[in-house]
């Protein structure tokens, strides 16, 4: 396998990375989503009684909070392709010697790392929150230390399966909004598995955790190789074959 | 750079056909043709972007084959059509993420000139989509001479640009020339061509003519003297009939005469001394010139009527 080239992937990511944050529909987004799942939870937990903290016992209300890196990056990965190709840029990046390996690797990059750390920022907010303001025995119920450690661990799982997935559509759609709904959809799943979890439906172990984490992993590989497959120079320049 | 009977079809459409030519180092090559005549699709095939159906090119020296791809793309630079620059990010910012890509050593100091060579030193800290379309063709421009390419493939330059911005592209044009830069040039400006190539090739699917603009005009058109004079000839057949390098004559309005010559140097003087002899009083004599545009609208235009 021909060596990648770190200065040109480094090149995507930074200019990618100013691309998602001077562009404000990607930001308000990113911002959204957010909200949306952690303003649920959060609400739940600082209203209920110490007395009532005894059915959190059953829940792993933490959890939900791995919607947030399950779909964030969906929303900037999905526009990092077919939205080069809706404004010109594509073409001329293609034309320098860029590697369609570096190419895509510096746009996930730039997807996942500010998805990763808008995850871990709400996350922390989320855990200050119910320290500070839930009730006196609502904290330690709500915050598990294998919670915490599955926090850490599937959020990049997470965040570089939902990637790929946007990347494999993004290659091949035509419009962004249409690429961002379908990238959406796609990772419905992981959010279905996510809630099951967290309800309990599926009991949260550590058997549990090992193969969701091998599965994850076993994803991002294929999801690596399939956009790579599915990334075609002449069919992004042309929009025929 | 040459290209050998390159073709490419995109399904049963055929995008250009059998193209064969070549480039010398340093050339200023004219791509000509219609709209959809296949120029850009030529230019991306020896862009490296699409890979042609069928015949083989040399790029900057290297075989057109996807292995020799970013080696290809390491030594050329193309300017699209359209700009393609981040409008969200300032003039530099677009450069600079450029100069990375390329590898380039030194990449602020590039940058430095690349923007000096198109007089944008002073906007470096705009943002793009603040700039007009003629300053964003210069951002575009100075985009393609960051890594120093040995061949620049130009798709209509001046595309939408007002006579002052175009004429300004085509000075940077004649710079690079003067660097040894091999020039691609696809164009729709005919006037553009004639200025700046020092040979042309008109394509309509197939390549109909190449060759050095004066070339390609003899080769279509007759060379012709227009004479004017004074009051019109009583006889100008017994004046024209004969005369050394004239093969014929023809009316052009009252007192202009059009001869088609075969040897102008040999014509022009026997024809003055005629008329002389006749007592006419000659206003002018000078060579009537073929434009690359007849020479372009009369090959498209044969080749409606042969459809």
């Amino acid at each position: 396998m021909t060596r990648l080239s770190r200065r040109r992937v480094r090149a995507i990511f930074t200019k990618d990375l100013r691309e998602f944050r001077r562009n404000r529909s990607l930001t308000v987004g990113m911002g959204i989503i957010p909200i949306l799942f952690s303003i649920q939870p959060l609400i739940t937990v600082l209203t209920l009684s110490s007395s009532a903290s005894s059915a959190l016992r059953h829940e792993h209300v933490l959890l939900y909070m791995l919607g947030i890196p399950a779909l964030v990056p969906a929303l900037v990965a999905a526009y990092s392709i077919v939205g080069e190709r809706q404004q010109g840029t594509l073409e001329p990046v293609l034309t320098t010697p860029v590697r369609r390996d570096e190419l895509l690797l510096g746009k996930a990059l730039a997807a996942l790392v500010p998805s990763v750390a808008v995850a871990y920022l709400v996350f922390g907010f989320f855990l200050a929150c119910v320290e500070l303001f839930a009730a006196p025995s609502v904290a330690p119920a709500v915050i598990r230390v294998p919670d915490l450690l599955a926090q850490l661990v599937f959020t990049p799982l997470l965040a570089g399966w939902s990637i790929w997935a946007a990347m494999l559509i993004s290659t091949r759609a035509n419009d962004v909004r249409v690429a961002q709904q379908l990238a959406m959809v796609a990772s419905l799943p992981s959010v279905a598995v996510i809630v099951l979890v967290a309800l309990n439906f599926i009991p949260a172990s550590l058997v549990t955790a090992a193969v969701a984490a091998a599965a994850l992993l076993l994803l991002n590989r294929i999801g690596l190789r399939l956009v790579s497959a599915t990334f075609d120079r002449e069919r992004l320049i042309t929009g025929s074959k | 750079m040459s290209a050998d009977h390159l073709s490419k079809r995109f399904g049963g459409r055929i995008a250009f056909d059998d193209v064969t030519f070549e480039v010398g180092r340093g050339e200023v090559f004219g791509f000509l043709g219609p709209n959809g005549a296949g120029k850009t699709t030529t230019v991306r095939a020896l862009g490296t972007l699409i890979a042609p159906s069928s015949g083989s090119a040399t790029v900057a020296g290297i075989a057109l084959e996807p292995e020799n791809g970013v080696e290809i793309r390491r030594r050329i630079s193309v300017m699209p059509e359209s700009p393609g620059l981040y409008l969200r990010h300032s003039v530099v910012e677009n450069l600079e993420c450029f100069a990375e890509l390329y590898e380039i050593s030194e990449p602020a100091d590039r940058v430095e000139r690349a923007l000096a060579a198109v007089n944008l030193a002073d906007r470096a800290h705009d943002a793009c989509g603040t700039l007009s379309k003629g300053l964003r063709q210069r951002v575009a421009l100075a985009r393609a001479l960051l890594n120093d390419p040995e061949v620049l493939f130009l798709d209509e330059p001046t595309s939408g640009l007002d006579p002052v911005a175009a004429r300004e592209v085509h000075e940077l044009i004649d710079g690079l020339r003067r660097r040894g830069v091999t020039i691609f040039l696809t164009t729709h400006r005919l006037e553009e061509a004639e200025r700046l190539c020092d040979r042309v090739a008109i394509l309509n699917t197939t390549l109909r003519m190449i060759g050095r603009p004066d070339d390609l005009r003899d080769r279509l058109f007759t060379k012709t003297l227009s004479v004017k004079v004074r009051d019109p000839l009583a006889e100008p057949d017994r004046v024209f009939a004969g005369l050394p390098g004239v093969d014929g004559w023809r009316q052009d309005g009252p007192g202009g005469y059009l001869l088609g010559v075969s040897d102008t140097n040999l014509a022009a003087p026997a024809a003055v001394r005629a008329l002389v002899a006749t007592g006419a009083d000659v206003l002018s004599i000078s060579e009537a010139r073929h434009s690359l545009e007849d020479v372009y609208l009369k090959l498209i235009d044969d080749e409606a009527v042969g459809r």
